[in-house]
């Protein structure tokens, strides 16, 4: 087992190697810089970090002015302020051009812990994954961290969305791994049951696959980390089994069941069911970030129990 | 190409509202009033004020121009055709499906326009992050950004405001169209004006006020907001709603409305007869 990484950390070490690379990144934060990691960035590149304060709207805006005069803006906050406050900034004057703008929000999902519901973003997927030309990015671990932020560069021209956490995970993908835009890995084989997975729920699943296994149930695991555009076509062989699970620390409306769901109902011929595990149309609450996956029941052993579960109701 | 005498501007103000209200025409709806009111503005910024090469308006030294109160976006495609941006003709497919000439600008679609803009209060702050780029890659260009006085009750205008000013962004010039009217009345809600000055000079920003309408004026304050570089400028600028129109002249109903093509007539005859943009008319 690796050493376990939160992924906004290995995002700030990757934005500086990725500022190393291309002089046209420039880098805007709204006073968290220490928590977004882009003070690495700042102190190697002073003059391409722009501190906006506490103006998110503000610094939305002035990234899509950035990228329309040639620089490559990484913008940073908590993904829920990045995505839900700034909505209207990045749908006309981000995603409407197309312009080249990496969102990176930072501490998404229910492991943003102790904050409570105003900081816990769990619909944010669904927001951006409604915009035209956005791209949805959820790493993993620390390894497809370090590849997405470097792609979000040198792999795409548009309008790009990363959620990262403050969880740490251990790295599941191997230290050789490519990211190809909308290629989901497949992690793990299996006939019983295909659980699609993303972010930190990726680790999750493959320690439920685990548990699973001591009980005779077979589990594939694929890490679905690219929500838009989606690889229909690992939705369609996790088909092959007869009960699907997604996992996500996210709403399951909208986000990365609400985009399988979509695939399966247009996909004929199959007879697969779906069973969606995330937060359930509630708010989060304030605890630690343990606390709240095992309410939601988003550990491994609650995604393995959820599964048993929907087993034997088959 | 800059023109810097003031009869011919004013003859190529004229020339810009009779664009306007012939792409706009009869029996369709659309923003009249704000349009003629930033006709002059944009008509010194284009046709005089700006390092702006038509041959290449993606040309990385232009100056550039934002229409943050972007349904009056007319008054822009107006200039952008008379200088041979894109053909005078597609003027006449403003609104209509499949044209570039959007209800508001689109800048993936039309040569010459910087930025979208269309949801109010967001402009300045693209212009500043246009600003930004520039100071980062080495590059020296001005930004203009025309911004409605009732857009300044948008709370992203007062954080742009900020910005501009933090960063010394001396090359950022903004301009506030005030006709004095909003969508709906003169009201303002209660949020009027008063002050407006002080405040924006309380934040960081030189402030002259001018004539909208006076082609030296506005000449004079655009040449005094390029040449101050160490911090950004408003130039408030008093004019009046459907300038150039007696019948729309600081009435709020021609705010976003469809003409009679009698009324349409008679607003090409006004503007062409000169009587709008010329201040002793």
């Amino acid at each position: 087992m690796s050493e376990k990484r939160e992924t906004r950390h290995v995002y700030g070490e990757a934005l500086l190697e990725a500022g190393r690379l291309n002089d046209r990144i420039a880098v805007l934060d709204a006073d968290l810089y220490r928590s977004t990691r882009t003070v690495l960035f700042r102190d190697a590149f002073p003059e391409r970090f722009v501190d906006m304060g506490i103006s998110e709207m503000d610094m939305a805006s002035t990234a899509a002015g950035l990228a329309a005069s040639g620089m490559i803006p990484y913008v940073n906050t908590f993904a829920m302020f990045i995505t839900a406050h700034c909505y209207d900034q990045i749908r006309i004057q981000i995603c409407y051009p197309n312009l080249h703008v990496v969102l990176a929000g930072s501490s998404a999902g229910l492991t943003q812990g102790p904050d409570g519901a105003s900081h816990q973003s769990l619909e944010d997927i669904a927001l951006m994954r409604a915009l035209p030309h956005m791209r949805v990015l959820v790493p993993a671990d620390g390894i497809e961290t370090r590849a997405m932020t470097l792609a979000a560069t040198s792999d795409i021209d548009g309008p790009v969305y990363l959620r990262l956490g403050r969880y740490p995970v251990p790295d599941v993908l191997p230290a050789d791994y490519a990211h190809v835009l909308g290629r989901a890995p497949w992690l793990r084989e299996g006939e019983d049951v295909s659980i699609i997975a993303c972010g930190h729920m990726v680790s999750a699943a493959l320690d439920a696959a685990d548990l699973l296994a001591g009980q005779g149930l077979s589990a594939a695991v694929v890490n679905m980390s690219s929500i838009k555009p989606l690889d229909t076509d690992a939705v369609q062989r996790a088909m092959a089994a007869p009960l699907v699970v997604t996992v996500e620390e996210h709403s399951i409306i909208g986000g990365l069941g609400g985009a399988v769901a979509e695939v399966m109902a247009e996909t004929g011929g199959r007879s697969s069911r779906l069973l969606r595990l995330g937060t359930c149309d509630v708010f989060g609450e304030s605890a630690t970030a343990d606390e709240l996956l095992d309410k939601h029941g988003l550990t491994p052993t609650g995604i393995a129990a959820s599964i048993s579960r929907a087993m034997g109701q088959q | 190409m800059a023109v810097r005498d003031i009869d011919a501007l004013r003859e190529r103000a004229a020339e810009l509202r009779t664009e306007i209200i012939r792409m706009m025409g009869a029996n369709k709806a659309h923003h009249f009033g704000g349009s003629l009111s930033a006709a002059d503005l944009v008509a010194a910024l284009y046709f005089s004020r700006m390092k702006y090469d038509p041959a290449r308006p993606d040309w990385p030294e232009r100056d550039r121009f934002i229409m943050s109160k972007g349904h009056c976006v007319p008054a822009q495609y107006a200039a952008l055709a008379m200088l041979g941006v894109f053909p005078r003709e597609e003027l006449a497919t403003l609104k209509q499906l499949g044209t570039r000439l959007q209800g508001h600008p689109a800048s993936h679609l039309l040569p010459g326009i910087e930025g979208c803009t269309g949801s109010l209060g967001q402009g300045l702050s693209f212009a500043n992050g246009m600003a930004l780029a520039g100071r980062m890659k080495g590059l020296y260009y001005d930004v203009y950004c025309l911004i409605g006085d009732g857009e300044t009750q948008e709370g992203q205008i007062w954080e742009a405001i900020r910005t501009a000013a933090v960063q010394c962004l001396g090359n950022v010039t903004a301009i506030l169209d005030r006709n004095g009217l909003k969508a709906m009345d003169t009201s303002y809600c209660g949020k009027d004006l008063a002050g407006l000055d002080a405040k924006f000079e309380a934040f960081g920003w030189y402030v002259r006020e001018i004539d909208g309408h006076d082609m030296s004026e506005i000449c004079d304050a655009l040449d005094w907001a390029h040449e101050t570089t160490d911090a950004p400028c408003l130039i408030v600028a008093r004019t009046v709603k459907g300038k150039g129109v007696p019948f729309m002249e600081g009435v709020p109903d021609y705010h976003n409305v469809a003409l009679t093509p009698e009324q349409v007539t008679e607003a090409l005859a006004a503007v062409q007869s000169g009587r709008g943009p010329a201040k002793e008319a």
